[in-house]
């Protein structure tokens, strides 16, 4: 579980986080959600601890992460699995050392082991192929799955994904949606995704956190949105028709 | 004050770098690939320079020899100083600051742009120990490529007076032997092991903590480059001053 409290974030003189406080809990796909430029990389960056924030705090099952010392932040981040919005792969390795580079830093496996769980994570990405290209090889959309790989391999407590499904087709999109859900309820991961992706939050937004203007506009779920009546949300989430006429049917469905 | 600022994120850099070190099976295989890339890869430009630039200072000493009071074996030794003293430890550092340093530079401050050390980090690695420490032991290798270099500067100097008849190659060799002082290849290679240290930590430096996007990359490493030679230089007159000095 990663409690937020009234978080903060400037650059110089423009204030990007302007006091977020929510909940993200185990064993559950939480969702944010806003527009571009509302400041989702930047919430996820604060909770990685990759940016300092002035304000508020974040714990991580209790542990307060401004207060651990350096090499406690980095036992934590072990932990961590990470899918930046731009994939953020080691392109001095191929797709299968990509992946495989937690295990042979985190772990006594073996050569074979190694290999073994990495097929299997490729596999489980859709890549069976994909092992000797180097990362400039790969399309942008196999470069996602390869990051969404290389942060499952190691079975993290926690996995954040920024914008995991950006850049793929809407058929693999689902697949990888599946796949994060899937993993998260079996092994009890804390999962936080940044997404502007309709399709995922209906699917799988077990939690979702509406940004808007760097505060918390609207909380709540897949089941919620449907009826919320909060019109910053409705305005964005279903700024579609298609998506009208869903809301629409859903609704008259269950009434 | 950027530059106070900057002087003392160099330090903290430098002892940050020592902490929490990566796995020795991982860091054995990074310092042999920075040993192949910043090493061996140099081999054959220092080995170039090197030859050519002796066989210069040979040309220049005996050509500005022309009073016949003057022995003739003065080119030898000539050449064994300006090469051992200055050009293989000073000048050719200098050189490595454009074509190591910039390498460095660029493959680090790529990695900034790409977020690659941001993913490092969110993996809980100490990315200062993981991507500068192994480039910094990679340079401890360094002098052996600049003994080469001063090898090749003498040969060069030879084959010069073979091809170009300055002086003959016995007169040559009895100038390379006149008046040798053993402490002025300590002082030369102590020199080294500086500068090699200041090649691999000063443009690792500008890479890693650089801000924007490919285009500051490029300008990185050209400042890199300028500070990387500015402080050479600089070490070069108080290392100087400070062993050779009385
Ligand atoms: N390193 C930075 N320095 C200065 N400003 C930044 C930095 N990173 C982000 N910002 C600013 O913070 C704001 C939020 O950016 P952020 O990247 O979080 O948006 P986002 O919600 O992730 O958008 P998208 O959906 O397009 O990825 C933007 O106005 C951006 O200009
Ligand atoms: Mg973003």
């Amino acid at each position: 579980m990663i409690i937020v409290d009234d978080l903060h974030k400037s650059f110089g003189d423009t204030h990007i986080l302007k006091g977020i406080t929510t909940s993200f809990e185990k064993g559950k796909t939480n969702l944010i959600i806003g527009q571009s430029g509302s400041g989702k990389t930047v919430f996820l960056k604060c909770l990685l601890g990759l940016f300092e924030y002035e304000g508020g705090s974040i714990s991580y099952d209790g542990k307060n992460f401004n207060q651990l010392s350096e090499d406690e932040k980095r036992d934590l981040r072990a932990d961590i699995g990470m899918v930046f919005q731009g994939s953020a792969l080691f392109d001095s390795m191929t797709i299968a050392e990509n992946v495989m580079f937690p295990l042979r830093m985190f772990t006594t496996q073996s050569k074979s082991e190694m290999k073994d769980r990495v097929d299997f994570v490729l596999n489980r990405v859709n890549l069976e192929n994909a092992h000797h290209k180097m990362p400039s090889e790969a399309s942008g959309g196999m470069q996602k799955r390869v990051a969404i790989a290389r942060a499952i391999v190691n079975n993290p407590k926690y996995l954040f994904c920024d914008e995991p499904n950006s850049g793929l087709d809407p058929k693999t999109a689902i697949v990888i949606d599946n796949l994060i859900q899937e993993i998260t309820a079996e092994y009890q991961i804390t999962t936080v995704i940044n997404s502007h992706d309709m399709n995922s939050v209906m699917e799988i937004g077990e939690k979702i956190v509406f940004l808007k203007d760097g505060l918390k506009a609207w909380e709540g779920s897949n089941k919620t949105i449907f009826r919320t009546d909060n019109e910053v949300v409705t305005d964005f989430v279903y700024s579609s028709n298609l998506f009208k006429k869903v809301r629409k049917m859903y609704l008259d469905e269950n009434q | 004050m950027t530059y106070l600022h900057n002087i003392g994120l160099y330090f903290l850099m430098i002892k940050e770098m020592f902490r929490k070190p990566t796995k020795w099976s991982v860091m054995k295989h990074l310092i042999f690939k920075d040993i192949d890339d910043l090493i061996i890869g140099s081999l054959g430009i220092i080995a170039f320079i090197s030859f050519f630039v002796g066989g210069v200072i040979t040309i220049q000493t005996a050509l500005n020899i022309s009073n016949p009071l003057i022995p003739k074996y003065l080119v030898g030794f000539a050449t064994r100083q300006s090469v051992i003293l200055e050009f293989a430890p000073t000048f050719t550092s200098v050189i490595m600051a454009g074509k190591v340093g910039s390498f460095i530079t660029s493959s680090i401050g790529t990695m900034r742009v790409t977020e690659q050390i941001d993913a490092l980090e969110v993996m809980g690695i100490n990315s200062l120990n993981y991507l500068v420490f192994p480039k910094t032991i990679a340079l401890m290798l360094y002098p052996f490529a600049i003994a080469i270099g001063m090898f090749l500067g003498i040969l060069g100097g030879m084959a010069a007076c073979y091809f170009g008849g300055y002086t003959s190659i016995d007169d040559y060799i009895i100038g390379l032997q006149t008046d040798f002082i053993p402490f002025h290849i300590i002082y030369s290679f102590l020199k080294t092991f500086v500068f090699a240290f200041v090649l691999a930590t000063i443009p690792s430096f500008h890479g890693y903590y650089m801000k924007g996007g490919a285009l500051e990359v490029g300008k990185a490493s050209t400042t890199s480059f300028v500070w990387t030679a500015v402080v050479i230089i600089l070490l070069n007159y108080i290392l100087t001053d400070m062993l050779l000095g009385s």
